[in-house]
Order: structure tokens, then C-alpha cells, then sequence
């Protein structure tokens, strides 16, 4: 093996590194909340709705979950363009990355909401709860609570798939370390170092998720028992 | 100028074939890989558990379009020239499903409970024995929708092999779009032969499932 390592030239580039890894993070945490809303929503409408909903929701997840992202964000970026609405390929991404993620959380959130037994239903009945109140306090939040754990891992992997939006030149990290790889031709070393910044970045989602867990489920912090 | 008709749907058809053809090996491969990383992870010793928690942490923390590009640019640099596309993303996701599969797989050899392990040491099985007559035959049945259900997964991310120019189905709706310029009609079509190829595997692994469920309740 002759190859001589030279990561020294890729120095000048650290500040385009972190603006897309900066961008990357942006993308995902975008997706993220929006797909937490879309997802949350169609589990709701899947597990509680009226037929022709949990109908149309069912046909979204399935459709969603057995196809590739990179084929759903083609579709997305030109489709919105045949369609004759001009969007930037930042915007398509998020937008692919949404719809995508939706579909895993609303499978996670479900599960989450069929495991509230129907006897906590009951004695929040019982105890004279609304139905808005009781499905806030004793379905959504013990559920999402429960399944939190599947979701920071799904976010995770959000942040890793939003990669492939670099196939319509969204300017995330990985499109930044293509146009890196062909000014410098030192492509080994490029992706050697995007990659340990993708990593670093899969900790610090996973550390924030976890915090922000800590912060919003209290009773789970106080009591340090699951559900 | 031409539009879509049977003699593309053909190209894709024929590229569907490469996509099965890359995931088979993907599974296989990542299989035989991602068992041994399962095996180390829960090996008595720490430096070789922390060997495969280390492979599985990096694995499952990197895009897997990294690891195609690195795979792609670094059998070049080890001396390779001309290495077929079907080799480096064969290998590529081979890497990929092997930490996915190993970690998987880990959860399933613990979910036997201790006490077979115990009580099969007690028998006076040697390791081996214990393995494949004890754990194994018990572990495979609790491994078998997770599996099933990462299978999708693979066929999906084949899908990013075409970045190393590997011609499958994502790939063929490309070159196609770009001949007759209908991304909307090709990706659709292509969207649907995924769903074709991965619809029925979901279906399976959620039944298989069900299965479980009921005969361990």
C-alpha cells in the first residue's frame, strides 16, 4: 500500500465542514418536530379515527415504510416541480424527510397509545375527566412517554438518512463533502472525516434527545421508573 | 421525444432483479458478519465486547452513503483498480447490515433466559453444544420477525448503491428519467416495484409476529 494519507489539505475546508454539519442539523431537527406532529396525528387518526381515516393513514404508513427515502425524495423534488411550484432542493429535502419520518412515528406513537390499558380509560372516566382531558393526560402523554426511547433511536437515524437528500444537492453535510472530495481529489480522507463528524453529531442528537426527555417527562424523572 | 413504455419498464424490471441480487448478498454477508459481531458482543471476555460495541456504535452511526463513498474510494487506495460496483456496494452493505443484524441478533440470544444457559452448563454441554442445541433453536424463533423485517430495510438501502454506480432500481429510474424526462411517471413506477418487492416481506414479518406473540402468551 503506497497511497499517502493527506488530511492536511482538507484543513482550509473546516469552516464549510461545520456549516454543513450545521445544515444537516437544521434539516433534521425541521424534520424532526414536523414529523413528530405528522406522525402523532395519524396516530391518533389511525388508532381513534373513522374507517375511510385509519384507511387513508394505513395506505400512507405502508406506502411510506416499503419504499426507499431516495426514491421518495425524487419524487418529492420533482414531483413538486412538475406540479410548476419552483422550491429549492433544501426545501424539497425537508419536506421528503417529514413525510418519511411521519410514517415511522406514527407506527411508534400507535404502539405507544395501544398500550394504554382500557382500565386506566375507565377510572379517568371515573374520575371525571373530559375526553380532551383524558386522552392529553392519560393516552397521549403516558403513551409517547413509553415509546419515547424507539423514537430517539428513529430521530437518530433521521439525521443520518437526511444524507441522502445530497442527491438533489441539498446542501447538507454530505453534498459539502462531495464538492470537498472533487476540489481537494483527497476523497478517502473526505469521508473519513465527515464521517466521525456524522458520528459526533449521532452523540450529540442522542444527548439532546435524551435531556430533553429528562426535562419533559418529569414524573419518569422523579419516580426513575418506566411507565 | 419518447415516453415511458414497455421496453423501459423491461430496463427496470431487469434492474429489480440486481436490487434482489444485492440485498441477497447484503443478507447473506451481513448475516455471517453480523452473527460473529452478535456472538463477540456477549462474549465473556471485555476486549472483545468492546470490540463489537465499538463496530456496532460506528456502523450505526454513520450514514450508510458514507460508508458506500469510503468502501467506494478506499478499495482504489488498498491497490484494486476496477473493482466491479457490484463488489464495493456488496461489500458496502454487507458492512451496514452487520451492525444492524448483530445488534438484532444480540437481543435475541439474551432474551433466552439465564437459566438455560445455566442448566445446559450443568449438563456438561461444551460451549458449542450449548450454542446450537440450546440457545440457538430458541433464539432463532424469537429472531425470525425482526430479521424478516430488516430484510426491508436492506432491499430499501440497496437504493443508495447507485451512488457508487451500481445499476439497480433506483439507479435504472434514473438513467431513465434522464432520456425521456418524466421523473414523476418513473419514480412512481419505480416507488411501486419497491413496494411490490418489500410489501409482501413486511406483511410476513408482522404475521410471524403475531405468531409468536400467541404461542408465547
Amino acid at each position: 500500500m503506497t497511497y499517502q494519507f493527506d488530511f492536511s489539505s482538507l484543513l482550509a475546508y473546516w469552516p464549510e465542514f461545520l456549516q454543513g454539519a450545521w445544515l444537516t442539523l437544521q434539516l433534521s431537527a425541521v424534520s424532526t418536530v414536523a414529523g413528530f406532529i405528522v406522525g402523532t396525528l395519524c396516530a391518533i387518526g389511525r388508532s381513534d379515527g373513522p374507517p375511510w381515516v385509519k384507511f387513508l393513514v394505513g395506505s400512507y404508513v405502508e406506502i411510506i415504510r416499503n419504499t426507499p427515502l431516495l426514491v421518495q425524495v425524487f419524487i418529492v423534488y420533482f414531483g413538486i416541480a412538475t406540479l410548476g411550484v419552483r422550491v429549492s432542493a433544501n426545501t424539497a429535502a425537508v419536506v421528503a424527510l417529514v413525510v418519511n419520518v411521519g410514517a415511522y412515528t406514527c407506527e411508534i406513537v400507535r404502539a405507544g397509545l395501544e398500550s394504554v390499558h382500557k382500565s386506566q380509560l375507565e377510572a379517568a372516566d371515573c374520575l371525571g375527566l373530559s375526553k380532551p382531558q383524558i386522552y392529553w393526560h392519560v393516552v397521549i402523554r403516558p403513551a409517547i412517554e413509553r415509546v419515547y426511547p424507539a423514537l430517539t433511536s428513529q430521530y437518530v437515524l433521521l439525521m443520518l438518512a437526511s444524507s441522502i437528500t445530497s442527491q438533489i444537492s441539498a446542501e447538507e453535510l454530505t453534498a459539502v463533502a462531495n464538492r470537498i472530495q472533487s476540489d481537494t481529489f483527497r476523497s478517502f480522507e473526505t469521508y473519513i472525516v465527515v464521517g466521525i463528524i456524522y458520528l459526533a453529531l449521532s452523540f450529540v442528537v442522542r444527548i439532546a434527545l435524551w435531556l430533553f426527555g429528562l426535562a419533559v417527562f418529569v414524573r419518569k424523572r422523579k419516580l426513575g421508573t418506566a411507565l | 421525444m419518447p415516453s415511458f413504455s414497455l421496453v423501459h419498464l423491461e430496463f427496470l424490471g431487469w434492474a429489480a432483479m440486481w436490487t434482489l441480487g444485492l440485498s441477497a448478498i447484503a443478507f447473506v454477508g451481513g448475516g455471517l458478519v453480523g452473527f460473529a459481531v452478535a456472538l463477540m458482543r456477549i462474549s465473556p471476555f471485555r476486549g472483545v465486547r468492546y470490540a463489537a460495541i465499538v463496530y456496532i456504535q460506528v456502523v450505526q452511526g454513520t450514514p450508510l452513503l458514507i460508508l458506500l463513498f469510503l468502501i467506494y474510494f478506499g478499495i482504489a487506495i488498498v491497490g484494486f483498480q476496477e473493482v466491479p460496483a457490484l463488489i464495493a456496494a456488496g461489500i458496502g452493505l454487507t458492512i451496514y447490515s452487520s451492525g444492524f443484524l448483530a445488534e438484532i441478533w444480540r437481543g435475541c440470544l439474551e432474551s433466552v433466559p439465564k437459566t438455560q444457559w445455566e442448566a445446559a452448563e450443568c449438563l456438561a454441554l461444551t460451549p458449542w453444544q450449548r450454542m446450537t442445541r440450546v440457545i440457538l433453536p430458541q433464539a432463532i424463533r424469537i429472531a425470525t420477525p425482526p430479521t424478516v423485517g430488516f430484510l426491508v430495510q436492506i432491499v430499501k438501502n440497496t437504493s443508495l448503491a447507485s451512488v457508487v454506480g451500481f445499476v439497480e432500481l433506483a439507479q435504472a429510474g434514473k438513467l431513465i428519467n434522464n432520456s425521456i424526462f418524466e421523473p414523476f411517471t418513473v419514480f412512481m413506477v419505480v416507488a411501486a416495484i419497491y413496494f411490490a418487492i418489500c410489501f409482501p416481506l413486511s406483511t410476513w414479518s408482522r404475521r410471524l409476529e403475531r405468531k409468536l406473540n400467541v404461542s408465547r402468551r
